[in-house]
């Protein structure tokens, strides 16, 4: 694979160029245009390519820049969006059969917010159904592949997003991370994957999966498009009542000063035998980076790590089996054909039969059965027990360290095909899911590779900071990517 | 929460309840899955939980209400472009009530 070094200059610095005229937003879709012309069909990250949308919203913001005005913060800047958040343009399908007509008749806040600073939206990402998945290849479209290996996966739900970044089919993507889909995909496609603290980014739009879970976030090639992005989304919205009313952080100004006196906690239980050597190593080397530039290591222990997947998978398919009520086959979507007897029940559970997968109906009955009477205390219950016990391991591992460091994922991409047991594939996430349970930020970074036969596989390391700590955990992240810099395939 | 194999009976019963509709190898499939997540789930009987408050969500929330002033809608001509069946300005859907009433 040849790569090519990366300069971390963020976003803001592409709109300034195109905004001083040293370059063009048509110029600069055209130039994603033909690279996803070239590799887009092999890695199918892509749901949908918005070539004329995207060509048209360029030609605007030239015009507008030649009238002497300006687009704002974003001008020119390309982005790709995981198919589960709303978009007037084009489709929003969820990568599901269900939805594989449906337009939206709004955008998500999101994207308001993005395209009044003057972003370029080029296409809808491929993910697992409803962002039900870790590999990307649960999608009903088919299965995204890495741009590092195609022979594997890219990591889920947002892997398409994921692959789109890392690929350069775009300058940066949205994500949405329920429990671990920005980071884990971040890790395995090499790119920069931020998810904020739960109520910092509106969540209206995004196609709902889990309510309590659930948080937009942004890929980018560096740390300091992924803090640019976060300012552009976060604040208030008063679309959804579960947004905080905090002032956002300035996470850029002082984004490149290296932070004195950090203290960077280690739990002993992201160092176990599930790492692959590779994973190990990077952390060894993470570490010894983070030492070098003067920050303390302190050893710190969050002992229910491994209940976090039980706990999720109790609490993430109790709350989807809830929200995927609201695909009943009646006002959007599909629609089964009824014989005759049949009635309003049967169009109900056939046309969810006929339009969810394997994966989603999997986890729409689970939830459904640790909500069902008998069963409610004895799991969903005892889960938001633990779940609050993890949060207080946390609150009292952050009294000790400032973030908390370890692998994004125990293992770097695996082969498409390769997790056939659907446990399997959930403990993918085993240190992602209580980012989501706590409600906290993480960010996924390239730090290491991994060599794989004759692959060159990313790997990522995770921080997490406690709620509304975006910026330090940013500048953190920032410390260590510039002593690992990223690269990119060519 | 000791572990238990569902039953073809426990499976039909939860995808009614879930308003599915598989068919008999599905059920199977479905039988064997879920059971096995569940024999991986019940590790959380073995944490204390004795006194702890249920967590049901990260943030401290109360309720917000919104200003009670109308504003701007959806034009429902656009809400139903995406509706899979429908008459004049509302949606179609099978007959629910017998005739003369339920």
């Amino acid at each position: 694979m040849n790569t090519q070094a990366h300069t971390c200059t963020g976003l803001h610095e592409i709109a300034a160029q195109v905004r001083a005229g040293a370059s063009t937003a048509s110029s600069r879709v055209e130039a994603c245009l033909a690279r996803i012309s070239d590799r887009g069909t092999a890695l199918h990250a892509f749901n949908e390519v918005h070539a004329d949308e995207a060509r048209a919203a360029a030609t605007r913001i030239d015009a507008s820049i030649k009238r002497g005005e300006n687009p704002g913060a974003l001008a020119g800047v390309i982005l790709a969006i995981k198919d589960n958040i709303a978009t007037t343009q084009g489709h929003t399908t969820c990568s599901s059969r269900f939805l594989e007509n449906y337009r939206s008749p709004f955008d998500a806040s999101v994207i308001q917010r993005l395209q009044s600073q003057g972003a370029i939206l080029i296409g809808k990402t491929n993910l697992d159904e409803f962002a039900m998945g870790s590999s990307t290849e649960n999608s009903a479209f088919g299965a995204t592949r890495n741009p590092w290996d195609q022979t594997r996966v890219p990591g889920g739900s947002s892997g398409g997003s994921a692959a789109a970044v890392s690929a350069g089919f775009c300058d940066a993507a949205l994500g949405s991370d329920t429990g671990g889909s920005i980071r884990q995909p971040a890790s395995l496609c090499g790119c920069v994957g931020f998810k904020p603290t739960y109520g910092r980014i509106s969540r209206y739009g995004l196609v709902a999966f889990g309510s309590s879970l659930d948080q937009i976030g942004p890929f980018a090639k560096d740390v300091r498009g992924c803090a640019e992005l976060f300012e552009a989304m976060a604040g208030r919205d008063t679309l959804d009542s579960t947004t905080v009313d905090l002032p956002v952080p300035d996470c850029c100004t002082q984004l490149d000063e290296p932070l004195r006196g950090l203290r960077i906690g280690v739990p002993r239980e992201y160092r176990t035998d599930a790492n692959a050597p590779s994973v190990a190593r990077a952390l060894d080397e993470a570490i010894a980076a983070y030492k070098s530039m003067g920050a303390t290591i302190v050893d710190v222990e969050l002992p229910l790590t491994d209940v976090g997947i039980s706990t999720y998978y109790v609490i993430a398919p109790a709350e989807a089996s809830s929200n995927l009520a609201r695909f009943d086959g009646i006002r959007y979507g599909h629609r089964a054909t009824l014989e005759a007897g049949e009635g309003l029940e049967d169009l109900y559970a056939k046309s969810r039969s006929q339009g969810f997968g394997p994966e989603v109906q999997r986890r729409i009955m689970l939830g459904t059965y640790v909500l069902s009477s008998g069963y409610y205390d004895a799991y969903y219950n005892r889960a938001l027990q633990v779940r609050r016990r993890i949060r207080e391991e946390f609150d009292h591992a952050f009294t000790k360290c400032d973030v908390l460091l370890g692998p994004t994922s125990p293992i770097p991409a695996f082969e498409i095909g390769g997790k056939k047991d659907p446990w399997a594939m959930y403990l993918c996430d085993v240190y992602t899911v209580n980012t989501n349970i706590a409600g906290i930020p993480g960010i996924s970074l390239n730090t290491s590779y991994a060599q794989e036969g004759n692959s060159t596989l990313p790997i990522g390391m995770q921080l997490q900071g406690p709620a509304f700590s975006e910026a330090l955990l940013l500048r953190a992240a920032r410390m260590l990517e510039r002593t690992m810099p990223p690269s990119y395939p060519a | 929460m000791s572990e238990r194999e569902l039953s073809i009976q426990d499976v039909r019963h939860i995808a009614k309840l879930s308003r599915l509709a598989p068919d008999d190898a599905t059920v199977e499939s479905m039988r064997s899955a879920l059971s096995s997540i569940l024999g991986h789930i019940a590790k959380l009987s073995t944490i204390d939980v004795a006194g702890v408050e249920p967590m049901a969500h990260p943030l401290a929330l109360s309720n917000r209400l919104a200003a009670d002033e109308p504003g701007a809608t959806l034009p429902i001509e656009l809400v139903l472009l995406n509706a899979p069946a429908k008459v004049d300005r509302y949606l179609a859907v099978p007959k629910v009530l017998d005739e003369g009433g339920a």
